[in-house]
């Protein structure tokens, strides 16, 4: 049943003409800066307050820590030495040989001529990275999957989630009443409530360090919304617009899984084979998402879950059991009533 | 940069304070371009780049000198290019004697007065004199002539541009044998040894700069403030260039040496100064007994008989002077020449700052910047400030310049007391860049024209507004004054066009720094291009190296065709000086007889059929000289360039691997320590830069270096840093809440090393000692950071940023990084080293109080630092330091050194 | 908006839909399908350029009821071809900040804390100062007899992050009062 699990056209499933083409984020970390440019952009874009306590955390560059109520785009910060470097390495190989993802044998296009017209034969220059570096930073700007199977709209009582015409996944604040299922439906952990202050009453209301800024739609679930409204407009979403090095791309998902398969197979013709691809398998727990991703290692480093699957994946399931039980105790309850008529 | 085939960073940290700049690098590196990061830490601009090299900071001389040594003795150097269009071939006089002769200094240093006598580096001359720097003078007054706050960017004339030259390179007097033997001690071991790169680390960067360049391939350069911030910062650049000019990188796309600036109109505030000692279009400010008249003031800054655009320095200038004097300035009283005040000497801030504590200067205006947290040593910046009678700031927030009378860290530390403080301050708002129209000149010599998009707020306004007011009223006051002083005031031309609230046009301003007609046919129209000015008073220009940005009164600087049109040079967006060209010396792009030195690296050429230079960019060079035009050198000026003298600025049309003149420390790089180091010159017995700029007081003491005894009491390196998230000393981040949180604490970097010796653990605090303060920093223990070989004695690194600062108006604050700074100066620039310098680091919060003072002064006794450590010229074997003049605080009078 | 239908009852909406599921169109609210960005509903856009670093990336700024309302990249510059940095990206807050000071404040000497002032009185305050200390310390000549025809008593440091224009003015204006140590971060 395509609804809830498996490959499918969610816009479609939602009610939308079929025709509309998904959109999506490819997120290549491989060119990532590190420089949170998104973070920015998408609170400036969507008025979101600032949400930590100004405290240093001391994991690495990373001070917003997680996804959250006001935080849509968070930039993880990875530090890593030799010995992990070389086990990503396998991991991703070991990935290549599962047959995903396809890695062409073609080496990346050569370089085109800067100023126009043929480039002469130049001799090429190796650009392979030495064997295994001593110590790399990752960084990865994580963001909220917009799920082919979203857990948090499907489990949503009141239809404060919605699935938009792009496919993307949208929470409503007008409608929604905080009741907080869809915090627990999503397997990503993005989802969270606008917290509403009272855990820190006297604190007085303010920006700066020890002041808490004023928070709108209070106790409202709240995640990224792919910028609906901007989409809605032609406008490609404030992050992907904002980043300097497009590690963060937009457009139709469909283009951009394309992309990111080359992109893996070309890192993997440099010997960078500790590349992958997150989110871009359709038979996943969540039928593939929205928001696509190049690691350059396992996803539990990044503080993905390895194999995140839907809560609502199990519900036909669910209902057959459930029916055959009901069934199973009426046939039980009918057999005694005849028996016992007896 | 898009175009190189290699990208060196080094000295700069671009992924991080250039993000978007970065984009061009990951482009190149995506067409398959090698980008190498050379960086005591291992940064963000690290973490996309092929290959991290860590470096020890204030080593770079001796890295780049090893590839200019390896880049000459393998012979991989581009021939042509060299012999052509550098000064390679060209003969120095006999006088001339290099480090190798004389333990580590040039010929001509002055150890009475620190400075040099740059005679004996010039060129020799065909009729066997050696070619003087001008005039009669010699001696003391002569180094004086070239220090770095009397001449404008093409450095001091050449009187000809005659030269005796040996095309086969062997003389031993040709530059080219200068430099064979001046690098011949920096090989790789060298390196090993003073930067903390390995043998395998320096082959692999050799290997990828000189395979990615020649004819097909250009390698690139870029730095930042890691390369100009220390005591010999000038030459840190200039060990670059002559590397770039030995393989041929320099006026050819994808090559150069590229200054990452750091602020929006950084390069714009240098071409129109808000500095000492230039006036617009860096024609110098004229000094006491060298430029006392126009005519001396001309004949200094440029000969009429030398090559090149300079020659024209007479028409720049008179122009400048019709500009602000306008009627009153005429042929009689010399263009109102004497209006004009002089220097005597380096006026920069930090003169400025000991100035101040020594009661000399009443007011100061503070323009958006933040010196309490910005500028080195911050204590004394803030003792300094508390000195004036005075303070005006304008800024967008209530920085710490404006505060620190209020809660600055020396009321909390009892040093002052806010009641016992005179100054006067005046904090006036500013106007933010959407509230006001106006041009930026960015990184890569664009004018950026801003309209204006809303009306400030409240009582903010913009400088110009501002200026324009107290200009009017300061000459309201003085009307009818016949005291002579007052005249250049009410005789500047003030008079510019105001809209219906009184404020003043900027694009009027813009109109005036373009330059206009005076008289004739013209009148009133603007000027064109620089070559159309005269030295009659027949045309007005406020900044000639910016004419043609308002041509025929259309502001260029507002273009804006997407993507800056079809072109590859992408000229329809802005406006780039000089005369719109986006490639600096271009002419060089093409071989020496016009011919692009490879169809992959084409750039500008010479039409043999139309007889002209073409291309994809404004030729930089006189656009009908053939190749093989060779005119009379003595016509002098741009007629006496010849077709292959690409670098038209120079005085001779060539690059310098040596500079003749124009340095005051030395006309060759040579690598000193830093003004503190842990670590002993191996080059040369000298250990620091002897021409640096010294302020040796009691506010200002260093820490001992090398083998000195003391030197162990302060153990560490300490380097200084930008973040991405914030922006130089916080003003325009700090305040901002979505910025502030992404790095809300100040915090040091320590290798797992360093923290173990000191018992360090992320999260927790760290006191960071130097002689001038001590600071405190949550701790970050990073494997980003290692320690490094150094001469077989592991030497450790902190990494500092200096964002943050001590106040109570920003939504972070915390300790400011620069306090821990001395001051000392590159001779040239003024600039201070705050790159690097020594201090001690333990675990836990810092005291507060009289007790910070306390552990201070503790380890300053500890240290036996005293005004005299580091403060010797000459580094003597005897070890015989400084004798300094005690309670004298006044520099200059203070470097009485004997040994 | 249009009067209400009965047909718009969301039961008979996810119905006539045909998302029988309710997780599209069927339930979005009013205000969802009414939404409509700001930089669409802006009255005007002005070109700018980025004030932080040097790069000199393009900025569009969009404008409503004479407030800055977005502030993103401009895409057409060669530049920076609409992208920018978190600085960059935070410059709306470098205008809306609620902690920016907008009014002058003035601390007499001695006193502890700042009070008001208003602009006229400001200007005229500081151009008092400004001639009363180039009178007490001008310097007409130096101990050879040579011109210096300057002060020494007044100073000022800024410009890198200001407009040309303002650097030519502030350099002229200061240059002809003879004040000379007029220094920017160009040094720092």
């Amino acid at each position: 049943m395509g609804q809830l699990s498996g490959p499918t056209d969610p816009t479609a499933d939602a009610g939308w003409p079929a025709d509309r083409p998904r959109k999506g984020f490819f997120t290549d970390t491989s060119i990532c800066i590190g420089c949170k440019a998104c973070e920015v952009a998408c609170k400036q874009w969507n008025d979101n307050p600032r949400d930590g306590d100004l405290e240093l955390t001391g994991m690495s560059y990373d001070n917003t820590v997680s996804l959250g109520a006001s935080t849509w785009r968070h930039v993880a910060f990875v530090e890593q030495g030799a010995e992990q470097i070389a086990q990503a390495r396998r991991s991703g190989r070991a990935l290549v040989d599962l047959g995903m993802p396809t890695v062409r044998s073609a080496a990346p296009s050569p370089a085109p001529a800067p100023a126009g017209g043929t480039p002469p034969d130049v001799a090429p220059v190796d650009t392979t990275p030495p064997d295994t570096p001593e110590f790399r930073w990752l960084m990865a700007s994580d963001v909220c999957k917009h799920c082919t199977h979203a857990g948090c709209l499907d489990v949503c009582p009141t239809g404060a989630l919605f699935r938009t015409e792009f496919g993307t996944v949208v929470i409503q604040p007008d409608v929604c009443n905080g009741c907080g299922t869809c915090v627990a439906g999503c397997p990503f952990g993005v989802v969270e409530r606008r917290s509403d202050g009272t855990a820190a009453p006297t604190t007085r209301e303010g920006q700066r360090k020890g002041e808490q800024p004023p928070v709108p739609k209070r106790g409202v679930a709240q995640k990224c919304t792919l910028c609906y409204d901007r989409l809605l407009d032609d406008e490609i979403p404030a992050c992907a617009k904002t980043c300097p090095t497009t590690s963060i791309k937009f457009g139709d998902r469909e283009d951009l899984v394309a992309v990111a398969r080359e992109r893996v197979a070309e890192l993997h013709a440099q010997g960078m084979t500790e590349a992958r691809l997150y989110g871009a398998n359709d038979r996943d727990g969540v039928g593939g998402t929205g928001s696509v991703f190049l690691l350059l290692d396992e996803p539990e480093v990044y503080g993905l879950p390895p194999d995140p699957r839907v809560c609502t994946t199990d519900l036909p399931e669910m209902f057959r059991r459930a029916t055959m039980a009901g069934v199973g105790m009426l046939a039980g309850a009918a057999i005694a009533f005849l028996a016992g008529c007896r | 940069m898009a175009n190189a085939d290699c990208i060196i960073l080094m000295g700069g940290n671009m992924a991080e304070a250039h993000p978007v700049g970065f984009q061009w690098v990951t482009e190149a590196k995506a067409r398959g371009a090698r980008v190498i990061h050379i960086d005591p830490r291992f940064t963000r601009t690290s973490a996309v780049a092929d290959r991290h090299i860590a470096i020890r900071a204030g080593s770079d001389v001796v890295l780049l000198g090893g590839l200019v040594n390896h880049v000459l003795t393998h012979d991989l150097y581009f021939r042509e290019y060299v012999v052509a269009y550098t000064n390679a071939a060209t003969l120095l006089g006999e006088d001339f004697r290099d480090t190798e002769d004389l333990g580590g200094l040039f010929s001509g240093f002055d150890p009475r007065t620190g400075d040099y006598d740059p005679s004996t580096w010039a060129y020799a001359h065909p009729d066997g004199r050696v070619e003087s720097t001008g005039g009669e003078e010699h001696g003391a007054s002569a180094s004086a002539r070239a220090a770095g706050d009397q001449h404008g960017s093409g450095g001091p004339a050449l009187e000809h541009s005659t030269v005796l030259r040996d095309d086969t390179l062997q003389n031993p007097r040709t530059v080219f044998q200068v430099l064979r033997r001046h690098f011949s001690r920096y090989t790789p071991e060298m390196v090993r040894d003073m930067c903390g790169i390995t043998l395998e680390e320096f082959e692999y960067l050799a290997r990828s700069v000189t395979e990615n360049s020649g004819r097909e391939r250009t390698t690139c350069f870029g730095y930042a403030t890691g390369w100009t911030q220390h005591t010999l910062g000038v030459q840190f650049i200039r060990t670059a260039a002559i590397l770039q000019l030995l393989l041929g990188n320099v006026g050819r796309p994808g090559g150069g040496i590229m200054a990452l600036r750091g602020h929006a109109s950084i390069q714009g505030s240098t071409d129109i100064p808000t500095l000492f000692n230039l006036l617009p279009g860096y024609l110098p400010m004229p000094s006491a007994g060298l430029h006392d008249t126009l005519a001396d003031y001309l004949e200094e800054v440029a000969s009429p008989t030398q090559k090149g655009f300079w020659a024209y320095a007479d028409t720049y200038t008179i122009s400048l002077l019709k500009a602000w004097f306008g009627d009153a300035a005429t042929a009689d009283n010399d263009w109102a020449y004497d209006y004009l005040p002089r220097l005597n000497g380096p006026h920069g801030t930090y003169q400025t700052a000991m100035d101040m504590l020594a009661d000399k200067v009443e007011g100061y205006f503070v323009l958006g910047q933040n010196p309490a947290v910005g500028s080195a040593n911050g204590r004394q910046q803030r003792m300094a400030m508390s000195h004036l009678k005075w303070l005006v700031v304008r800024d967008l927030n209530l920085i710490e310049s404006a505060t620190w009378w209020k809660d600055g860290p020396e009321i909390a530390s009892g040093e002052l007391r806010t009641e016992d403080i005179g100054t006067e301050v005046f904090f006036l708002p500013a106007a933010t860049h959407v509230e006001k129209a106006g041009s930026f000149t960015q990184t890569q010599r664009l004018l950026q024209w801003r309209h204006q998009a809303v009306e400030p707020p409240g009582q903010a306004e913009s400088e110009l507004d501002f200026f324009h007011e107290l200009g009017r009223r300061i000459r309201e006051r003085l009307a009818g004054s016949t005291d002579e002083r007052d005249r250049p005031l009410l005789d500047l031309t003030w008079d510019y066009p105001l809209d219906e609230h009184g404020k003043p046009d900027p694009e009027a301003v813009l109109s005036e720094i373009n330059g206009y007609h005076v008289t004739g046919p013209d009148a009133g129209r603007n000027l064109s291009s620089y070559t159309e000015m005269k030295a009659d008073g027949s045309t007005a220009c406020g900044c000639w190296i910016y004419t043609g940005v308002y041509a025929e009164g259309h502001n260029l600087a507002a273009r804006r065709v997407p993507n800056g049109g079809a072109g590859i040079a992408q000229t329809e967006w802005g406006w780039a000086w000089p005369a719109d060209r986006r490639i600096l010396y271009n002419r060089a792009s093409a071989d020496p007889q016009g011919r692009p030195w490879s169809e992959r690296k084409k750039y500008v050429w010479w039409d043999e059929q139309a007889g002209r230079w073409t291309g994809s960019d404004v030729p930089d060079f006189p656009v009908d000289r053939a190749p093989d035009a060779r005119p009379d050198p003595d016509l002098g000026g741009a007629e006496a360039l010849a077709g292959d003298d690409p670098f038209i600025m120079q005085s001779d049309g060539k690059g310098w691997l040596f500079a003749p003149t124009g340095l005051v420390d030395g006309p060759l790089p040579a690598h000193y320590e830093p003004q503190e180091s842990p670590v002993r010159n191996a080059l040369y017995p000298q250990q620091q830069a002897p021409a640096r700029v010294l302020f040796p007081r009691e506010d200002n003491l260093g820490a001992p270096s090398a083998d000195e005894p003391g030197a162990d009491v302060y153990p560490y390196v300490f380097t200084t840093y930008r973040l991405t998230e914030h922006h130089t000393a916080g003003g325009m981040s700090r305040w901002s809440p979505v910025l502030a949180e992404l790095q809300p604490e100040m915090f040091c970097e320590v290798s797992p090393q360093l923290a173990a010796e000191r018992g360090l653990e992320t999260g927790g605090w760290a006191t960071i000692v130097s002689p001038r303060s001590a600071i405190e920093a949550r701790v970050l223990v990073t494997d980003r950071m290692r320690p490094l070989r150094i001469n077989g004695r592991e030497v450790h690194q902190v990494g500092l940023p200096y964002h943050w600062g001590v106040g109570t108006d920003a939504v972070v604050s915390g300790d400011a990084a620069n306090d821990l700074l001395g001051v000392a100066l590159d001779p040239n620039t003024q600039i201070q080293e705050s790159k690097v310098a020594s201090c001690d680091v333990v675990a836990g919060r810092r005291p507060h109080g009289e007790a910070l003072l306390r552990l201070v002064r503790d380890y300053q006794l500890r240290a036996g630092a005293t005004v005299g450590t580091d403060s010797a010229r000459i580094t003597d074997p005897a070890r015989e330091t400084v004798e300094p003049d005690p309670g004298d605080d006044e520099q200059g009078s203070v470097w009485h050194t004997r040994w | 908006m249009a009067a209400w239908s009965p047909l718009e009852w969301p039961v008979l909406r996810q119905f006539r839909s045909g998302d029988v599921f309710g997780r599209g169109p069927a339930v979005t609210s009013p205000t969802t399908r009414h939404i409509a960005p700001r930089t669409a509903t802006a009255d005007r856009v002005v070109q700018s350029v980025c004030p932080f670093c040097a790069v000199g990336c393009g900025q569009k700024i969009y404008v409503k009821d004479e407030k800055v309302v977005q502030i993103e990249g401009d895409p057409d510059s060669p530049i920076s071809r609409g992208r920018l940095c978190p600085k960059g990206a935070s410059s709306a807050q470098l205008v809306n900040n609620p902690l920016r000071q907008t009014a002058i404040r003035y601390r007499a000497p001695y006193a502890t804390d700042w009070q008001d002032l208003d602009r006229d009185t400001a200007i005229d305050m500081i151009a008092d100062r400004f001639l009363e200390t180039r009178r007490r310390t001008w310097q007409d000549r130096d101990e050879h007899g040579r011109p210096l025809r300057r002060t020494m008593g007044i100073a000022s440091l800024g410009g890198a992050t200001l407009d040309n224009e303002e650097n030519y003015l502030i350099k002229k204006l200061f240059t002809a009062a003879g004040a000379i140590q007029i220094e920017n971060q160009a040094r720092i």
